[in-house]
This record gives C-alpha cells, sequence and structure tokens, in this order.
C-alpha cells in the first residue's frame, strides 16, 4: 500500500502538526520509502507468535498507598508559557 | 598526557595524597572546553559557576577522613536529555530551549551521590532521534577524529566530550544504539545495560520500552565503576528492576580462559572490509587468551530495523505528545484558539527528523493500520528476542562490529533517512532484545576508530565487563587520542 498526500495530511492532524506543502511532499515520499521497507517484515510468518510489547515479565507495578512530599504550586507553574490564579491559561475552548 | 588520560583510581590516589585538587580537574575540563568546542561543539550549556563552588566544596574533604563518593570529583557531563535541576535541559530542540527543569533524574540525583560535579549538558540528535548528531536543533557536534564527520547519534555530543577530553566521563541514552555506536565512531568505550538496569526516571522518554542510560568512559574499568554508581531498582521507574547489583569492577579479573563467543554471520556480512579485519583480529586477541569463537547465525537480524523503526516511532508519538506548549516548553506567537495553539507549538517546536517519526509512529498506530504495523513489529521483536536467547543457551557473550562502517562525512547521509536507519542494524537488535552490550575501540580504519561490540546476556554486565576488560589490556587503541 502507498500513501498519498491525502493520508500525510490526515496523519499531520492526528498529530498536531501543521505541515507545509514543502514538508507535506518530502514526508509522502519518505514515509513511501520507509513503509515500502517495512513491507519485508511480510516475509515473516507471525500467525502464531506472541508480540513483545516488554522485555521484561512486568505488569501492575503497585506501591504503598502513603502521602509524600509533592511539587510547590511555584515549582508546578516554573515553566508555565502563561498562567492565571494557579491555572495554566490557554485561548478559550468554547467562544 | 593530560590528567583524564589517567583512570579513576590513579585520580583518585593522586587526590587522596593531595598532589591534586577536584578545582584542578574541573579547571581541566574548562580549558578544554575552551580550547576545544567551539570547534567540537559537544556542549549546549555550560555549568561552570556551579561545578567551581562544587570542586571548592569536595576539596575541603581532602586530606579528612570522611567518606568520599565512588566517583569523587570526577567532571561529568550529562546529554541533555536528562532532567537537571535549575540547569536548562533542552533534548537540543528548539521546543525546550528555554525549559528549566524543577527535579534531578535519579542519575543525575546518583552521580551527585557519588560526588561527581557536573560540567554541562551535552548536545545530541533532537529528542534522541538520530545516528549523526546532525539533527541537534542548535548545532551539529563533529567528531574530534576528523572534524569533517559525524560523531555518531544520538548520544553524539557525550561520546565527542570524552574523546576531546572536555569531559571525564559522560552519560548517554541508548534506544537502539544512541550510545554504543557513537562511542564506536569516537573510539571510546559506551555501555548499554540491561533494560530495566538503570533508572530512566527524569530521562525524557522517546521509546519507554527501549531507552536505557549508561555509561560512556575512556577505558573499560571507569565504566565499571560508573554503573556500579547509577544501577539500581528505583520505586520511581515501575520498569527499573529489582535486582542485586553485583561490583562490577572487582569482575573485572583479567581471566576469560573457556570462554565461549559466539559471532554472528550477519554482523560480518556486509560490513566495511577494514571494520571486519578489525574484528577478526580482535577475536584472535582473545583466541589469545584462551576463549574460543563459533560463527552463528541470527536470522532475524535483516528484520531489525524495520521493525524498530515502526515500535520505535509508534512510542514516540505517543511520548511526545506532551509537548504541547500548555505546561512548559515554547508556545508559539499565536492569536487563534486552542487547536491552533497545539499546532503552531508543536510544528514550530519540533526538527524535520521528530516530525517525521511522529508521522510514522502515528500512521503505524492509526485506525485500520496497527495490526499490520505496529502488532506485526511486536511479534517480530519476540522473534529476534528469541534469536538472542537461543544463543545464550550456548554462548556466554555475542561480538561483532557496533557499526557496519566508521563515521561518515557531516551532510552525507541527511537527505535519505533510510540509510541513516540502517547504520544501526548491528545495535537495534540488542536493543530489541532488552540485553546489555558494550562498544570497545578495537582499531582503527583510515585514521576514524572502529567499535568492537560485547554483548551479553541479561543483566550480565559483569561478563561483558570482564571481555572488554580483558581485551583492553592486551591492546592499546584505547590509548589514542584525537590530535585536536
Amino acid at each position: 500500500m502507498s500513501i498519498q498526500t491525502t493520508d500525510v495530511e490526515h496523519v499531520a492532524r492526528l498529530a498536531r502538526l501543521k505541515l507545509s506543502d514543502e514538508e507535506r511532499e518530502m514526508f509522502t515520499g519518505q514515509l513511501n520509502a520507509i513503509l515500502q521497507y517495512a513491507e519485508k517484515l511480510n516475509e515473516l510468518d507471525t500467525e502464531n507468535v506472541e508480540p513483545t510489547t516488554h522485555v521484561l515479565p512486568l505488569s501492575n507495578v503497585m506501591r504503598e498507598d502513603q502521602v509524600h512530599e509533592s511539587l510547590t504550586q511555584e515549582q508546578v507553574f516554573r515553566n508555565a508559557p502563561d498562567e492565571e490564579d494557579g491555572q495554566f491559561k490557554v485561548p478559550a475552548i468554547l467562544e | 598526557m593530560t590528567l583524564f588520560d589517567l583512570r579513576l583510581q590513579e585520580l583518585h590516589n593522586q587526590l587522596n595524597k593531595k598532589e591534586l585538587s577536584v578545582t584542578d580537574l574541573v579547571g581541566e575540563a574548562f580549558a578544554k572546553i575552551k580550547e576545544h568546542d567551539e570547534r567540537v561543539g559537544a556542549y549546549l550549556t555550560l555549568n561552570e559557576e556551579g561545578a567551581r563552588a562544587e570542586a571548592a566544596r569536595l576539596d575541603n574533604k581532602l586530606g579528612s577522613d570522611e567518606a568520599k563518593g565512588l566517583l569523587f570529583g570526577l567532571p561529568v557531563g550529562i546529554k541533555d536529555n536528562m532532567v537537571t535541576e535549575g540547569l536548562r535541559t533542552t533534548c537540543a530542540s528548539q521546543f525546550l530551549s528555554n525549559y528549566n527543569p524543577i527535579y534531578d533524574a535519579t542519575v543525575v540525583t546518583k552521580l551527585k551521590q557519588a560526588e561527581a560535579v557536573t560540567i554541562g549538558k551535552l548536545n545530541m540528535d533532537e529528542f534522541a532521534m538520530g545516528g549523526s548528531n546532525e539533527n541537534s536543533s542548535f548545532h551539529p557536534v563533529r567528531n574530534p577524529w576528523d572534524l569533517s564527520r559525524v560523531p555518531g547519534g544520538s548520544s553524539g555530543g557525550s561520546a565527542a566530550a570524552v574523546a576531546a577530553g572536555e569531559a571525564y566521563f559522560t552519560l548517554g541514552s541508548d534506544t537502539g544504539g544512541s550510545i554504543r555506536q557513537p562511542a564506536s565512531y569516537c573510539g571510546v568505550v559506551g555501555l548499554k545495560p540491561t533494560y530495566g538496569l538503570v533508572s530512566r526516571y527524569g530521562l525524557v522518554a522517546f521509546a519507554s520500552s527501549l531507552d536505557q542510560i549508561g555509561p560512556i568512559t575512556k577505558n573499560v574499568e571507569d565504566a565499571a565503576y560508573v554503573l556500579q554508581a547509577i544501577a539500581g531498582h528505583d520505586a520511581k521507574d515501575s520498569t527499573s528492576t529489582n535486582v542485586d547489583i553485583p561490583d562490577y569492577v572487582s569482575a573485572l579479573s583479567g581471566d576469560i580462559s573457556g570462554l565461549k563467543i559466539a559471532v554472528p554471520k550477519e554482523y560480518l556480512d556486509g560490513v566495511d572490509p577494514q571494520v571486519k579485519a578489525s574484528i577478526l583480529e580482535a577475536l584472535r586477541v582473545l583466541e589469545g587468551l584462551g576463549a574460543e569463537w563459533e560463527e552463528v547465525s541470527l536470522p532475524h537480524t535483516e528484520y531489525a530495523v524495520a521493525a524498530y523503526y515502526l515500535l520505535a516511532s509508534s512510542e514516540a508519538s505517543s511520548n511526545l505528545s506532551r509537548f504541547d506548549g500548555v505546561r512548559y516548553g515554547v508556545r508559539a506567537e499565536q492569536g487563534g484558539n486552542l487547536l491552533d495553539l497545539y499546532l503552531d507549538s508543536r510544528s514550530q517546536g519540533f526538527g524535520p527528523e521528530v516530525k517525521r517519526r511522529i508521522m510514522l509512529g502515528t500512521y503505524a498506530l492509526s485506525s485500520g493500520y496497527y495490526d499490520a504495523y505496529y502488532l506485526k513489529a511486536q511479534k517480530v521483536r519476540t522473534l529476534i528476542k528469541q534469536d538472542f536467547d537461543q544463543t545464550f543457551e550456548k554462548y556466554d557473550v555475542i561480538i561483532g562490529p557496533t557499526a557496519p562502517t566508521t563515521a561518515f562525512q557531516l551532510g552525507s547521509q541527511v537527505d535519505d533517512p533510510l540509510t541513516m536507519y540502517l547504520n544501526d542494524i548491528l545495535t537495534i537488535p540488542v536493543s530489541l532484545a532488552g540485553v546489555p552490550a558494550l562498544s570497545v575501540p578495537c582499531g582503527f580504519a583510515e585514521g576514524m576508530p572502529v567499535g568492537l561490540q560485547i554483548i551479553g546476556k541479561a543483566f550480565d554486565e559483569s561478563t561483558i565487563l570482564r571481555v572488554a576488560h580483558a581485551y583492553e589490556a592486551h591492546t592499546d587503541h584505547h590509548k589514542q587520542r584525537p590530535s585536536l
């Protein structure tokens, strides 16, 4: 399967990226080349193979439910681009 | 000869006898940075005032009976994807060019406990995505052996700084080869520990099922000391493993008689003839020390790069969704709504390689393609891991080159991402299997360093360190220094 510029535009929207015309063209070509290379994986029969999500046999690592010191509000907002009254400030979502 | 050509133990002896001070060591690091770094480009942020103050504090302990840390007084550079409280951490991205962390990564806390002195933050490919350091959004790093060549990546600054004497040792991170490949290109020792041995808390995530932090040093023994200082379980990283940490330094016995080495034919086919010759010569040295080697096959090697780029990019597309311009990082100037804020901040903040991987990963995870790409790659990962499991039933270590070639020219591969990705063909399978590996200098091809990759069983860092140390003791490749 090969991908078109319209697919690239769709994926960019999902990824919250705005692409220039030039980038859209470039990524269409490059993603096609990479995905074509990835087709190689279809040479392998993986019908009865379990997927590996993680190399360690871990699941649901739990800790004691204890109260610890947490960050101060000053620390939390130290890198905030915009804040007001102890909240991160963003443009209005609803008109 | 510089102070940094001495081994850790030699430096500590001189410090204890007061023949040397921590101030001298830190002074040497900054002198080398001033002399070379305009050309090498290894550092993004320096901590000169903080480092000199810390050196003065540590010097007060000299001559006292106070306990000293394992890495006492040693100038360390830290890859700029590990957060350092109050010291700018950028991941070499414009998005984080103003980011001032509010906490230390666990490895940074451990380095402080061991009393190493942080010199500065090291250049890298943006968000650790790349194999040449040309993807830094600030400036590229150049290889100290030949300034027209790349240092490798993504920990290019970490490897170049050690090679150029701009730090005593450094930390790098390795997702698909990002410690080992630059160590190979720059003629230094680089160790990627077993997945789960070193805490990832405070390492800005690229591909969480693969990322590991490890040391880059001038010799194997120092790598053992640094690993000793940073390994161990951390409650703040649920994937860090609760295993007993052995004494890595005492494992360096020099004895490798009877060691069984597997050499995968897939790791020698198609590599540069001079690289291959260096590896075969290294195997002769190991044979001379009583080890035995046999050629084996890791039949799924050729599928590793394809599986890796799908898996790592998928994880990255998810991990990097946190960079939205709301809580930290550079928010784009704009007058639109919240969606425009996300779109503009991300599109202006990320460079082309980061966008390319986010796009690839988003596509591989998107509706209708998940089974064909992401799930398929996870299944192939199982087959690759089985190659290693089966080989380690019969052999102690697997040995081959770290990279198929030596360092290439800056600019020679930037327009062809796929070719660039194939430079990692010998390091990626190891990352997918989660096992430890190190690169140790094993010769030169036309003046550029070649790295020998020694791969071990999960959590058996002791053996690969022992083998590398025995090899190093009978060769002098690691003692060569670039003339800058």
